[in-house]
């Protein structure tokens, strides 16, 4: 055996990219896996090919989070969030090679992609203790009450992600969910889940409480068909699904009165936002409270 | 694996012995010769098979302190490695589709439903009731659960909201959990249950005397109580979290058969650890034993800790594969269970409409 050849030599360390449900990373119970291939079809890795049975525990996950995670002050969710970009930042190197990958970019190009989607994830953490300035308020009434409305978030939401984005729209999708107090069940790009499940690899270690965030890949029909007719999960949105995908998945989600988001016209995630996604799964509560009793001048201040 | 399924009832082979009459001694088989085995395969059969052979001729059993002890020590020691692993083997069995559905309707109409909480109100229990009559108001095909169990001074309201219905109320009683008073305090309580119109006493053991070594005061209490209770049924919770081991279960489950009870049962609820699949397994390995000894069926009834539909069924094929198919039936076998029903009430939604149902379309508790 020549020893100056093999010196340098190391045993390839495969990455098993798995799921992530309720702050672990199973296998898909299913046990299947499916290839993921680059743009130019080369083998990139094996990704769990989640079941309907993964996105019902991956429910349960995201329900049993919901009180934590929208009970946290906005102030708190903002500060994990913005932990999240550190992380993000962290890792780049990592996801500016998974989106090269995934995506058929250069190098160049797939770091203004991560870049952006930092970026995008430290807006969205911005806005956690802001939006309820925006959308909320003190109305004026007649009476002598104080009448407030505050954004609540709507509860569990299933994310189809965006099936060409596989970074920037994944973000672009989840980070408002989670942003507003919702706990997510995301469904990866179909063809591009790996930066889907390394970004889980970073919300498990940035203080991200275990089942705010979900993420599955596998079928992208599959697994959204079960999650729109769950009648435990109170959004959807179809940003990732096809047209006839989407009617299907409509369809569904009409039984238990779901809260829908269409999908967009969008092509280009690298425009600015706006609050859309921000509000889409936020509902209004709106609240009386007496200012007390009215003195003999008709005010009581 | 094979996915086996519970067989329906009609299916189910054999009626049970007709159970003795109060105060009928069983009839015994003599011990006989175990033939061309080897001295050491007599020795470690036992411990490797299950059946447990009692050594001594039951009647006698129960005459005095030293026969009893005699008697209990001499069961069998318990494998504890083989039980875990049966029990775990067995939960492997994947019920599928009209099996499931089958099971699912079998454990529902099983269900103890049960509140124990100092902060139990009337209002409480005659919800609890009205859910055990009805488990689902939207589905009147659901069968109704077993009984409900509550304390004895909710007894007459329990039995209030189940009138009219087949769902039995059962009471603990003496001085449950802990079972720690005098015999006269925990014979009033059961008397006030029965009076009350408890169908069902669920006794906790003296485990202290029982850890303690004294299984005559034990059997004396469970035989005393047994007569208080009158025409309920009793049945005997011997705390196996508080019991440490093993053989000492198995020996709580002949005790208790030994001294009259009607089922036996795992826990309170009250402590850490609760109905586990082993200690099941370890307890219907003892009524069939008892039944095949002396003709008599007793039920097995696990509490605490049982809170999802796949729980459920894997008890159910412990019950199966251990006990017989004879003991799948309510009258033989409960789960001691609050949560559960939610959880096997969505499980029957999902395969009713195939969508995954959600805590929004059951009552909270």
């Amino acid at each position: 055996m020549s020893t100056v050849d093999r010196t340098n030599e190391r045993l390839t360390v495969f990455k098993t990219y798995k799921l992530y449900v309720g702050g672990k990373f199973p296998r898909s119970e299913s046990g299947r896996v499916y290839e993921v291939t680059d743009s130019k079809g080369k083998w990139l890795a094996n990704a769990p090919q989640a079941s309907r049975k993964d996105a019902r525990d991956a429910v349960v996950a995201a329900r049993k989070a919901f009180g934590g995670w929208s009970g946290a002050t906005a102030y708190n969710r903002g500060q994990v969030l913005y932990r999240v970009a550190e992380m993000l930042e962290g890792r780049r190197d990592q996801f500016v090679r998974e989106v090269a990958d995934a995506e058929g970019l250069g190098k160049s190009k797939a770091a203004a992609v991560v870049d952006a989607t930092v970026d995008r994830w430290v807006w969205y953490a911005g806005w956690t203790d802001k939006i309820a300035q925006v959308v909320g308020g003190g109305n004026p009434v007649a009476g002598p009450f104080f009448n407030l409305s505050t954004p609540e978030p709507t509860g569990v939401v299933a994310v189809v992600a965006p099936q060409e984005s596989s970074f920037l729209g994944l973000v672009s999708v989840v980070a408002p969910v989670i942003a507003t107090g919702n706990t997510a069940v995301v469904v990866a790009s179909e063809k591009a889940p790996l930066p889907a499940l390394s970004l889980a690899e970073v919300l498990a270690t940035s203080d991200v409480p275990g089942g705010v965030v979900n993420v599955l890949s596998g079928r992208t029909a599959e697994i959204a068909a079960p999650l729109a007719a769950h009648q435990d999960v109170n959004a959807i949105d179809l940003a990732g699904a096809d047209e006839v995908l989407a009617k299907e998945l409509e369809i569904a989600a009409a039984d238990n009165l779901k809260r829908v988001l269409r999908p967009q016209p969008v092509d280009d995630w690298t425009a600015t936002p706006g609050l859309d996604r921000l509000t889409a799964f936020l509902e209004t509560k709106t609240v009386w409270h007496p200012t007390g009793s009215l003195g003999a001048s008709g005010s009581s201040y | 694996m094979v996915a086996r399924a519970v067989p329906p009832p009609a299916l189910r082979p054999g009626v049970p012995p007709a159970p003795l009459e109060a105060g009928q001694i069983p009839r015994l088989k003599k011990n006989r010769s175990l033939g061309v085995y080897s001295r050491y395969a007599r020795r470690y059969a036992r411990l490797v098979t299950m059946p447990t052979t009692a050594p001594h001729a039951l009647a006698d059993v129960t005459a005095s302190h030293s026969t009893l002890r005699r008697f209990l020590h001499g069961l069998p020691g318990v494998d504890a490695v083989g039980l875990e692993a049966r029990a775990a083997s067995l939960g492997t069995r994947s019920i599928k589709t009209t099996a499931k559905a089958y099971a699912i309707d079998l454990a529902i109409s099983m269900v103890d439903l049960t509140t124990l909480e100092g902060a139990d109100t009337p209002g409480k229990v005659r919800a609890l009731g009205a859910k055990a009559v009805h488990p689902d108001p939207t589905d009147r095909t659901t069968p109704a659960t077993a009984a409900v169990c509550v304390y004895p001074d909710m007894v007459a309201v329990a039995k209030e909201a189940v009138a009219g219905s087949s769902v039995k109320v059962a009471s603990v009683a003496t001085a449950f959990p802990a079972g720690r008073a005098a015999l006269d305090v925990k014979l009033a309580d059961v008397r006030d249950a029965v009076s009350a119109g408890a169908d069902e006493i669920d006794m906790v053991i003296d485990r202290g005397a029982f850890l303690a070594g004294n299984y005559m005061k034990v059997y004396e209490e469970i035989t005393a109580v047994k007569e208080a209770s009158g025409a309920a049924r009793l049945k005997v919770i011997f705390e196996t979290g508080e019991l440490s081991t093993y053989d000492n279960i198995r020996r709580a489950s002949w005790l208790g058969m030994l001294a009259g009870a009607d089922f036996i049962k795992t826990s309170t609820g009250k402590v850490a650890v609760n109905a586990t699949p082993a200690n099941t397994l370890l307890m219907l390995e003892a009524v069939r034993d008892f039944r095949a000894q002396t003709g008599v069926q007793v039920g097995v009834k696990p509490a605490g800790g049982i809170r999802t539909s796949k729980d459920a069924i894997k008890f159910l094929v412990l019950v199966n594969e251990t006990a017989g198919a004879d003991w799948l039936d309510n009258h033989w076998f409960r789960f001691g269970a609050s949560s559960l029903l939610n959880d096997l009430l969505m499980q029957r939604q999902k395969l009713a409409t195939g969508r995954y149902s959600g805590p929004d379309y059951v009552t909270v508790d």
